[in-house]
């Protein structure tokens, strides 16, 4: 846990002073990425290095696990955060191994340790151990550069992870990689991560909370979703863009977007479902076994005019929708295949909904956001 | 007189003993101005207010003709008997390596890439453990170039220091133009020359070899 307390840093330029962040408070729980949000000059990066000490704070304190840091010194306290900038910053003349391996040799690791840490960390990003541990950093990819920059900040095992722009110097298809491969270690390494960004979409992307900066000051910090749906002001609103509902969707979740359809049983008489139909104005039923189980559908101008079950009528799926798939792939299955719904079903098959048209607006419209309740990040999905 | 002849009265033993005080006396010179130098750099990018002043000095020191500033190096060590030998000779080439040397260390560190330096820091590594373990092997090349530099000027400057006694490859070249010998002055440049291009070499392999392995490697 990371919290930030009136953290305040002003300098003395040019006769005048100018305040560059100005009483920061903030509290990051544990295990959860908070993303620095903000144009630049906002005062995110010098947030970000104050809490490791690289700019000296005017004042405020930064409080890890409930332990003030300021009495520690700056060695120290660094050793136990780990460090990632866009830069990358390997050290060229060692080896990747070497490379890795820097602050647990510094820490008193013995070699044996070291050599089995830094193999452990390397198949966590899908590098051969074997093939790049004694390779050197020029002889990589700026993407696999950058994944041996992730690790070696995770290699003593430091609990809070900061991170500078991380990502800004990837190319976009190995970003969304490595994006999504740092967010699995995360989530299974149960960091707590700072990292600053002045992208929106990486943002929503890896955040649990997002903290807007704007000339010093923080503007919100919430939840994508919240801040998306309730941006504090003009400037966050203008911030996250004026498709912020369409950046919504990234977040919301098929089961939230879900009506509650009526289904049928595959024996039911085709004018009771005719009727039913009728009472809840759809062209359209589902049909389920008793386990609830989604069987197909059945539709209304297939019954017209006819007598007896639905069974013969009964039509299969090509689209369907998993409960934890996000409304961005939904809408785009739903256009792809020209439907108007999409039946929602659990991983057992369970029919739980349908996502329609209707059922998203209602939810982008309604004020709910998944900000209060259990945090999903769409690249979470991605690693299912 | 043949070319065989012409070289007949040449004291080759004289000349061994000659080339190996010359290389004796630059050696000297330039260990002291790497062992001097070398940190001087390394302060500077600790202290950059010490950046300016210790360059600019170590340029009008390398401005000074040599052998105007053996002149000027002869009263202060006339003061303890050691005006004319080897003491003043090892002083000035000292001084004049002392420049390449401290630039070259200065540069060389000051030029890691900042990114470098920041991830460093910001892993907890001190400036003692990042200049160790990082930045002095990244600057080795170039610090080495330094030394190339003030090693292949100076075996040239050093014989001139055979004009207040220091000894060397100079002596051969002066008593020589006072005999009008032109086989041994002709002896005595070939031997500097000679030597300034094997130390060129010697210290071109070394550069090569002591380059951390990383940089040399090929993107």
């Amino acid at each position: 846990m990371i919290e930030l307390d009136k953290l305040t840093k002003k300098f003395h330029q040019k006769g005048k002073d100018v305040v560059a962040v100005n009483e920061v408070s903030l509290t990051v729980d544990e295990g959860q990425i908070c993303v620095f949000l903000g144009p630049s000059g906002c005062g995110k990066s010098t947030t970000l290095k104050m809490i490791n000490r690289l700019i000296k704070p005017t004042s405020g304190r930064v409080l890890i696990n409930g332990e003030d840091t300021t009495g520690i010194d700056e060695v120290t306290l660094r050793r136990n955060i780990g460090y990632v900038i866009q830069q990358i910053g390997l050290f060229p003349n060692m080896t990747i191994e070497e490379n890795i391996t820097v602050v647990p040799k510094l820490l008193g690791w013995d070699k044996k340790r070291c050599h089995e840490r830094a193999v452990e960390l390397m198949s966590m990003v899908q590098l051969e151990p074997k093939q790049y541990l004694s390779r050197y950093p020029r002889e990589l990819s700026g993407g696999q550069q950058q994944r041996i920059g992730v690790i070696r900040a995770l290699a003593a095992d430091a609990p809070v992870l900061l991170m500078d722009e991380p990502f800004g110097a990837v190319d976009p298809v190995n970003r969304d990689a490595i994006q999504n491969e740092f967010f699995q270690m995360q989530r299974a390494l149960n960091k707590t991560v700072i990292m600053v960004s002045h992208d929106i979409d990486e943002a929503i992307k890896l955040g649990d909370k997002i903290a807007i900066f704007k000339d010093g000051a923080l503007l919100q910090y919430d939840h994508p979703d919240t801040l998306l749906a309730h941006p504090a002001d003009d400037f966050v609103s203008g911030f996250v863009g004026q498709d912020s509902t369409l950046k919504r969707l990234l977040l919301i979740r098929a089961e939230d977007a879900a009506d509650n359809a009526p289904s049928v049983l595959a024996d039911t008489a085709v004018a009771d479902a005719l009727e039913l139909m009728e009472e809840h104005d759809r062209r359209h039923l589902v049909v389920t076994d008793a386990q609830k189980k989604a069987q197909g559908y059945i539709r209304r101008r297939d019954l017209r005019g006819q007598s007896g079950a639905v069974q013969p009528f009964l039509q299969t799926f090509n689209a369907t929708a998993a409960h934890d798939e996000h409304l961005r792939i939904l809408l785009s299955r739903m256009y792809e295949f020209n439907r108007s719904w999409l039946p929602v079903l659990s991983a057992d098959n369970d029919f739980l909904g349908e996502v329609t048209q209707e059922s998203i607006a209602d939810y982008l419209s309604s004020g709910r956001s998944r900000g209060k309740s259990s945090i999903v990040s769409p690249a979470e999905q991605v690693a299912v | 007189m043949d070319f065989m002849t012409a070289f007949q009265h040449i004291d080759w033993a004289q000349v061994v003993s000659l080339t190996g005080e010359h290389i004796a006396l630059v050696g000297v010179a330039v260990g002291l101005a790497i062992i001097i130098g070398v940190p001087l750099g390394i302060l500077m990018t600790r202290f950059p207010w010490l950046a300016g002043p210790l360059q600019g000095a170590a340029t009008v020191v390398l401005t000074l003709p040599a052998i105007a500033l053996f002149g000027l190096l002869l009263p202060f060590y006339s003061q303890f008997g050691q005006g004319l030998g080897p003491l003043p000779a090892v002083t000035a080439v000292f001084l004049y390596s002392l420049l390449p040397i401290l630039r070259n260390t200065y540069l060389a560190l000051s030029s890691v890439e900042p990114g470098i330096r920041e991830a460093g820091k910001g892993i907890g590594m001190s400036f003692w453990q990042r200049l160790r373990m990082v930045d002095l092997p990244i600057a080795v090349p170039v610090i080495l170039a330094g030394v190339r530099t003030a090693v292949v000027m100076n075996i040239g400057v050093m014989t001139i220091a055979a004009t207040i006694g220091a000894g060397g490859l100079g002596v051969l070249i002066l008593t020589a133009i006072s005999r009008s010998d032109m086989a041994t002055l002709f002896v005595g440049a070939v031997l500097v020359s000679v030597l300034a291009i094997v130390a060129d070499l010697f210290l071109q392999w070394l550069q090569k070899t002591l380059t951390p392995r990383g940089l040399k490697a090929a993107r």
